[in-house]
């Protein structure tokens, strides 16, 4: 495999000048487009997430033709509805000493310093103005008696500083971004086309110029021209089969862009999350995650002992009556300054530990979560109060009264911090395709801290991509493209033929088998922690499954309408090549950061970074059917000092 | 935990499609637990039919966590089944017995058009949001946001109806086929908020004269949509919106 150091293709575009600077002076430098030239430019916007409803409505305001495209029945159910915790801000209401600078250092710390400085700092500095958007559009943020905003505080930071609407701000932040989306679309600025999967991207003269999309109602295959794709599709936990991501979301766009030249950036990060719902059995289809705002009143145990796990687990001890000196509140325990608020690396892997010490308890993939010193403390209106949705949704699931009996929980996969590699402007390597929020790999470096994903979906749409969209158009002046152009051909009938070889394997396993198949690979692989020997395992045996699925794969139906479980198999596929380039990546990086740990680099349990050999970003380029090449972009940090993350 | 197998009968609703005739079809799952969401119920009858070589049954679902207001079905003449304030994706099949049979059937409104099985296409809901729901603001340029204080009681009500996730429920179970409690939410949650208030007289009617058009029944107090409701949103909205239209057009 070629590997390419400081590449000339990864141009970061980060302005020069003093990082508290950069972004205003870049803001003053890039050209502007006239109202009159706007409107004469067309964008296709894929996904209505939080990034893609809020850049649509916000590019039509300004005067774009916006085309927005989603796989749901409706622009307002794309997963960021399900995002429950909060949305940081560096608004410093409670006092505590917060700022830019604070929420910025969090951040790249947070992230194991695998982030550019640039674009964290500038993530920081527009989230103030995210809040005052949401809480203008009339979003129901949580309030004090005096009517100002509420803030709570969230692992990873020892300030309070976000922003919430109950359990369910992301629901309420989407909400918000969809109604000024449908705004546009009643003044006719955006056209919504939902049900419509991107299959492929139009590149004319090298430039992203249009889609291939599926329209899932009828099947038949959909043509969009643009001057600028904006792909703002998510993540893709999903290759892990089992995750608290939605059933639909996947890396199909992405991938798709990625073979026609948009480079991936860091595909092994990968977040696991320590505070969800555990596994009940093989029919399971996904996860469900409790907020991590509950680690700041929940207190994290198993028992002591083997012996005593194991009365649990066969039933014959019931938690309540393990004595205090039997337990182990092993985040606090081993981290006594953040105790049970560590970020998630770190909890989910201690979890870990633990079960693998024999001392899980459930299944024996689960620890505690327990409120019963809060009830005592604070009463169980109080607590009710804070997570009372949270406690009830728990009850649905598991039967079991989180108010008598502490909660299980185990981690699980929830967020990929990989993604496109994109430029300062959110632009990808092939020029006017641009990805947002998670589907790109901006700003998280190896770890997202909780409360920021959603500060970075509503960033990158509602304050970067309308800034940096009209420089490129400006400067590039793209020339008009419609769909007649012989590429649409090509590309359609490559999607179409894609389609068509599917359907005729008529195989004997489902799609849902070779999804849990090469679940479990990722999950044993390439998971919570890694080794060279494990990943090289992994890339035989997913290579191996791939095959496998082209040849005995069994799609029931035709492709000339509704056909979810076609849907369902045009995602696999691509998972299954993605979870190879995942494991290579994993492979290539032999130290630990963040959520990529490898066992062979750490120092008591403790991620192991090399910041001398590894302080770069990895980004894949797709060699058409002869592997890929890594293109490395060095991180430069000139504001902060690279120090050992330690949350003791 | 039990992992006791439990026997489901199911009747399913069938349709290949709008213009295609329709009829309940019976399945029975022998191994379904208790553990299982009523949505993984399906997805196994799903594995085992596509095993045999017959067609899946289609129906719409994604968080699967009660929060993206995908899925939508009447299980035994019950919007999102028999569990209060719970879609059907967080329904478990504990809330059933070993030997029950099951109905499930699609939303039926003329508002909301079959697609196929148990899909319908809710369109018109996103027809009557972009009527009006909305406070008209464009991106950037505001005041900090502490300078538009909301005592605390008045935002926990603007939530409470803000907490709808356009899932359809209250349309399926209304007799009438009415939308009010979907479109009454929002207007309720925006006149409870000061951001709301520039637009509240045009926003009122422009949405509600859109649930009209868009082939939906009149509210006659009946009550099912707050029954079914699965964010428990309560009627006292639909008052709201009627006070709101009056005040609007008198």
């Amino acid at each position: 495999m070629e590997i390419i150091e400081n590449s000339p293709k990864l141009v970061s575009k980060i302005p020069d000048g003093p990082l508290t600077e950069k972004w205003s002076k870049h803001k003053n430098s890039i050209k502007l487009l006239s109202p009159a030239n706007k409107k004469k430019h067309t964008v296709l916007v894929v996904g209505t997430g939080l990034a893609g409803a809020s850049a649509a409505a916000s590019l039509a305001e300004m005067g774009y033709n916006v085309k927005a495209f989603c796989i749901q029945d409706s622009a307002r159910r794309a997963h960021s509805i399900a995002a429950q915790g909060g949305i940081n801000a560096a608004k410093n209401y409670p006092n505590d000493g917060d700022n830019v600078w604070r929420l910025f250092y969090d951040t790249i710390k947070g992230g194991d310093y695998r982030a550019r400085e640039a674009n964290v700092y500038r993530l920081a500095e527009v989230s103030n103005s995210i809040i005052d958007q949401c809480v203008a559009q009339g979003v129901p943020f949580a309030r004090e008696y005096g009517g100002t905003l509420a803030n709570r505080s969230f692992g990873g930071a020892q300030v309070s500083r976000t922003f919430y609407a109950r359990g369910q701000t992301g629901q309420q932040l989407l909400l918000g971004a969809y109604s000024a989306l449908m705004r546009q679309v009643h003044l006719g600025k955006v056209e919504m086309l939902p049900r419509r999967e991107m299959l492929d991207l139009v590149k004319v003269d090298g430039k992203a110029r249009g889609i291939i999309v599926r329209n899932l109602v009828t099947g038949d295959m959909e043509r969009y021209a643009g001057d600028a794709v904006l792909l703002c599709t998510g993540g893709y936990g999903n290759v892990y089969y089992l995750s608290t991501n939605a059933k639909n979301s996947n890396v199909t766009a992405a991938w798709r862009c990625y073979k026609r030249g948009a480079f991936f950036g860091n595909p092994n990060y990968t977040q696991i999350h320590p505070t969800c719902i555990p596994v009940s059995g093989i029919y399971q289809s996904k996860l469900t995650l409790m907020s991590e705002s509950l680690r700041n009143d929940g207190r994290v145990w198993v028992p002591k002992t083997k012996e005593l796990a194991e009365q649990v687990r066969s039933g014959k001890l019931h938690p309540n009556d393990i004595k205090e000196d039997d337990r182990d509140y092993f985040l606090e325990r081993k981290y006594p300054s953040f105790g049970n608020l560590v970020p998630r690396d770190v909890a989910s892997r201690n979890a870990k530990y633990v079960c693998d010490e024999g001392r899980g308890v459930g299944s024996g993939l689960a620890v505690y979560l327990d409120f019963r010193d809060a009830i005592k403390e604070q009463g169980a209106d109080t607590i009710s109060a804070k997570y009372g949705n949270l406690f009830e949704m728990y009850e649905k699931i598991q039967g079991e009264d989180p108010y008598k009996v502490p909660m299980m929980i185990f981690p699980a996969v929830h967020y990929t911090m990989g993604g496109l590699w994109v430029d300062y402007n959110l632009m990808t390597t092939v020029p006017g395709l641009y990805a947002l929020g998670e589907a790109n790999f901006s700003d998280h470096g190896a770890n997202r801290l909780g409360a920021s994903a959603l500060m970075q979906g509503l960033a990158d749409g509602y304050f970067v991509v309308p800034y940096t969209l009209g420089d490129y158009l400006a400067t590039d002046k793209p020339e008009k493209v419609d769909t007649s152009h012989p590429e649409f051909d090509k590309i359609e009938k490559e999607a179409t033929e894609r389609i068509d070889k599917l359907l005729a394997i008529k195989g004997k396993k489902t799609v849902l088998d070779f999804h849990r198949e090469l679940g479990n690979l990722m999950w044993d692989y390439v998971g919570m922690s890694r080794n060279k020997e494990g990943l090289e395992t992994a890339i035989e045996k997913i290579s191996a499954l791939r095959e496998e699925f082209w040849k005995d794969v069994n799609i029931p139906g035709d492709a000339n309408y509704y056909n979810k479980y076609l849907e369902y198999a045009l995602r696999i596929a691509d998972f299954l090549e993605l979870g190879e380039l995942m494991a290579r990546d994993a492979l290539v990086r032999e130290e630990s950061c963040g959520g990529h740990f490898r066992e062979e680099y750490q120092v008591d349990g403790e991620a192991k970074r090399n910041d001398a050999d590894f302080a770069f970003v990895s980004a894949w380029e797709y060699l058409n059917g002869e592997g890929e090449r890594l293109h490395k972009e060095e991180l430069k940090f000139e504001n902060v000092e690279l120090t050992q993350r330690s949350y003791k | 935990m039990s992992t006791e197998k439990m026997t489901i009968h199911l009747k399913v609703w069938r349709q290949k499609g709008p213009n295609e005739p329709g009829k309940l079809v019976d399945y029975t799952v022998n191994d379904a637990n208790e553990h299982m969401s009523f949505l993984e119920l399906l997805d196994w009858l799903n594995e085992a039919l596509m095993k045999k070589g017959e067609e899946p049954i289609e129906f719409d679902h994604d968080c699967r966590e009660g929060i993206c207001g995908s899925c939508n079905m009447m299980i035994n003449g019950m919007a999102h089944g028999p569990q209060r304030g719970t879609a059907a994706c967080q329904l478990h099949m504990r809330q059933f017995k070993d030997g029950d049979t099951v109905v499930v059937e699609p939303w039926r409104a003329t508002a909301f058009p079959l697609i196929k099985d148990l899909v319908v296409d809710r369109a018109a809901f996103d027809n009557i949001m972009a009527a009006g729901g909305y406070v008209s603001v464009n991106t950037g340029g505001y005041v900090d946001a502490n300078a538009i204080p909301i005592p605390k009681d008045e935002a926990e009500t603007a939530f409470d109806y803000a907490a709808c996730i356009g899932c359809g429920a209250c349309v399926a179970a209304c007799p009438n086929s009415s939308a009010s409690l979907f479109t009454a939410a929002k207007i309720s949650q925006y006149a409870h908020l000061p951001q709301g208030h520039a637009e509240r007289k045009k926003r009122v009617v422009a949405m509600v004269d859109q649930m009209e058009k868009e082939g939906f029944g009149d509210c006659s107090n009946h009550g099912e949509c707050e029954a079914v409701c699965p964010k428990e949103i309560s009627i006292t909205a639909i008052a709201e919106m009627r006070r709101e239209y009056i005040k609007a057009v008198l």
